[in-house]
């Protein structure tokens, strides 16, 4: 400290010129941190996410009910373990007045902590981890994305419907591949199927050929699955030339096919996933956010852009109704709680958990798209176990 | 399990463990005789199946030309490197190996991520490959997959004649054990190194290369091979081209019946496989040679 006594003096001074900024903050800018994958496998959904929050707020001429928002970007790199440092960089360091974030789970579990213990609002526009809107669920965290549980709980429902008995399931063994098997088999027993074996491997492990050997073995009525990225590719690959797709039906939780058709190509064409989102929606407002969306960033959206867009809106609508003045919180979460989202998914609310309850859609894989081919089940909650607020 | 399905898994388990050979192979060939511990190994895996995505528009798709371009490729690319970076190597202790390939994987990487982008690729099965045979009413089992096996085969026992039955191998044992001996014997002891290591980076691109039609060529597909290519290099005795084939076999047999058996601990049964025999034999099942 005595080395440097300038510096030592401009430490005290911003220390005691803290306290004052709150009062500044109310009529200046909101500060949003994003903190999204920007780097590795995940980049181009946190692009895709923060394009889509942007949109929105370009819209209203770069202003949140009244306020004008200002950005401040991390990029999480898909790390769990560096999550809890990334986001208190963002609330300690650039005093960012809302977090949005991540794709991830296990980051977006390290972010819920820390958002729970500042009292933060954290938006998540994507990760599915059920425990989020669970037992670490709090007034000040929102998701606009899904619950891992729900694709999984509406494939179950369908495949029920559709007349099968005897199924088997086969994912990473990791959190998001157990909710989601979770939910399938909620879904599917109560239905009056039975989930006769739970295959498991190793994430990220991508050599299916034994697995596959004992589906071909045991002859179940229909396999429900849940992957994504390349692992999804490789296993549709690996499913269509065991000559497995011939004889017993592939189902799957929607991101096997997201953003991964190009690569699976035919091996692909006629699966059935479900999802919160799709291709050939008749819901105008998705018309007119592809249009705009393609306008802006010269690309079609995808269902993370979809999510960034709507975590834009929710904080829109929370902000009106306190008409930009942030430190009213309690009428601030009060407003966003109760939104109706007006998403180009169809519009939605937020269950007492903050998750969406909305549709959950069938779609059959058709060529490059994911086409809608209808409701699987319609305005589902998650069932939040654990969260107590 | 009847025998029906245990022979169909043996079938995976071997068809598994070759693959997991011919990378395997590169990595103890540089690792044991060049003394050199190269963690970007992943890497040219990796690189090899972005060749195949990436070269087959240029060919029409055709197999073989794309084949054969990738490896002139791969041992031009090698050759380089050896070049400009590693044989500066030799001399240092194994931290700054370490330092210096792992520094490399991240280079390529970034610039995978510049030049190709994120996003999943397939590449197609070559035509005249892409049947499937059946086996009994079980399943049906891609013809592609067992052409795999036959290549791997067919590099392994070329590898195992180039090394013990002709003079460039002898130079290059002889290499492994003594560096300076073979150099005062008027042999280029450094253009040999350089050719090992084009090798190696060339029998890790055709693995990711032939491997790309059932892979999927996708972002940190390195990664994942290296660390089992480590566990097979460890167990077969560092710098054994033979242990690495028996290694990787034993590899492919455990973690395809670790799966089926014991889905609950099958993340770390090829691992429990590597402490025994290691506790059994610290040096691996073969020695150097």
């Amino acid at each position: 400290m005595r080395k440097y006594p300038l510096l030592s003096a401009l430490a005290i001074a911003t220390v005691l010129a803290a306290p004052a900024t709150p009062t500044l903050a109310q009529t200046g800018k909101l500060k949003v941190g994003f903190m999204l994958p920007y780097s590795g496998t995940y980049a181009a959904l946190g692009n895709a996410i923060e394009n889509g929050f942007r949109l929105y707020v370009n819209e209203r001429g770069g202003k949140l009910g009244g306020r004008e928002i200002e950005y401040v970007k991390v990029d999480d790199e898909s790390q769990p373990a560096k999550g809890a440092d990334n986001i208190n960089t963002l609330i300690k360091r650039d005093n960012v007045d809302v977090v949005v974030g991540t794709v991830h789970s296990g980051v977006a579990m390290a972010m819920a902590k820390v958002a729970k213990e500042t009292g933060t609002l954290l938006v998540i526009p994507n990760a599915g981890a059920v425990a989020v809107t669970g037992p670490m669920c709090a007034t000040n965290i929102f998701r606009t994305s899904f619950s891992n549980w729900q694709p999984g709980y509406a494939m179950g429902v369908v495949a029920a419907e559709r007349g099968h008995k005897k199924v088997m399931t086969i994912t990473w063994k990791y959190a998001a591949g157990d909710e989601s098997v979770g939910g399938f088999k909620e879904g599917f027993e109560k239905g009056g199927g039975q989930v006769i074996k739970e295959l498991t491997l190793p994430f990220p492990n991508v050599e299916f050929q034994a697995l596959l050997t004992e589906i071909a073995a045991a002859k179940p009525d229909a396999v429900y699955t849940f992957f994504a990225g390349g692992g999804a590719v490789k296993f549709v690959k690996d499913y269509a030339a065991a000559g497995l797709n011939k004889t017993i039906p592939l189902y799957g939780a929607g991101f096997l096919t997201d953003g991964t058709l190009e690569a699976q190509g035919d091996s692909a064409q006629g699966l059935l996933t479900t999802l919160h989102y799709g291709d050939g929606l008749t819901v105008p407002k998705d018309k007119s956010f592809r249009a705009a969306y393609a306008a802006a960033y010269k690309m079609q959206p995808d269902v993370y852009a979809v999510q960034g867009y709507d975590a834009a809106q929710l904080l829109g609508i929370g902000l009106s109704a306190v008409k930009g003045d942030f430190s009213k919180k309690p009428d601030l979460y009060k407003a966003m709680a109760a939104a109706k989202i007006d998403s180009p998914r169809g519009a939605f609310t937020l269950g007492k958990n903050h998750n969406p309850v909305q549709d959950i859609y069938l779609r059959r894989v058709e060529g490059k798209e994911n086409k809608v081919i209808g409701v699987a089940v319609k305005a589902r909650a998650d069932p939040g176990s654990g969260c107590t607020m | 399990m009847d025998f029906a399905t245990f022979l169909v898994q043996c079938l995976n388990a071997v068809q598994y463990g070759l693959l997991l050979f011919l990378v395997a192979s590169g990595l103890t060939l540089i690792f044991g005789i060049m003394g050199v511990i190269n963690l970007a190994h992943g890497s040219f895996y990796m690189i090899g199946a972005y060749l195949a995505f990436s070269l087959a528009p240029v060919f029409g798709g055709a197999f073989l030309p794309t084949l054969a371009a990738g490896l002139v490729l791969a041992v031009i690319f090698g050759y380089l490197l050896e070049w400009l970076f590693i044989s500066y190597l030799y001399e240092r202790d194994h931290l700054q190996q370490v330092l210096m390939t792992y520094g490399l994987i991240l280079v390529f990487e970034e610039l995978r991520s510049i030049l190709v982008g994120n996003d999943v690729h397939g590449v197609p099965v070559p035509g005249w490959l892409s049947g499937s045979i059946q086996l009994g009413d079980l399943m049906a089992y891609p013809v592609y997959r067992l052409v795999i096996s036959g290549v791997c085969l067919a590099v392994a026992a070329l590898l195992y004649f180039v090394i013990a039955r002709t003079r460039l191998g002898m130079m290059v044992r002889a290499g492994g054990s003594n560096r300076e001996m073979v150099q005062s014997l008027g042999i280029d002891i450094k253009f040999l190194y350089r050719v090992v290591f084009a090798a190696g980076v060339a029998l890790a691109v055709l693995a990711g290369m032939i491997a790309a039609p059932v892979s999927s060529v996708y972002p940190g597909m390195g990664a994942q091979v290296l660390i089992v290519c480590f566990v097979v290099v460890v167990i077969g005795g560092i710098g054994s081209v033979r242990g690495a084939f028996l290694a990787a076999l034993l590899v492919g047999i455990v973690d395809t019946f670790g799966k089926v058996l014991f889905p609950q601990v099958a993340g770390i049964t090829i691992y429990l496989l590597m402490a025994a025999i290691l506790l059994w034999r610290p040096e691996g099942l073969f020695r150097q040679g």
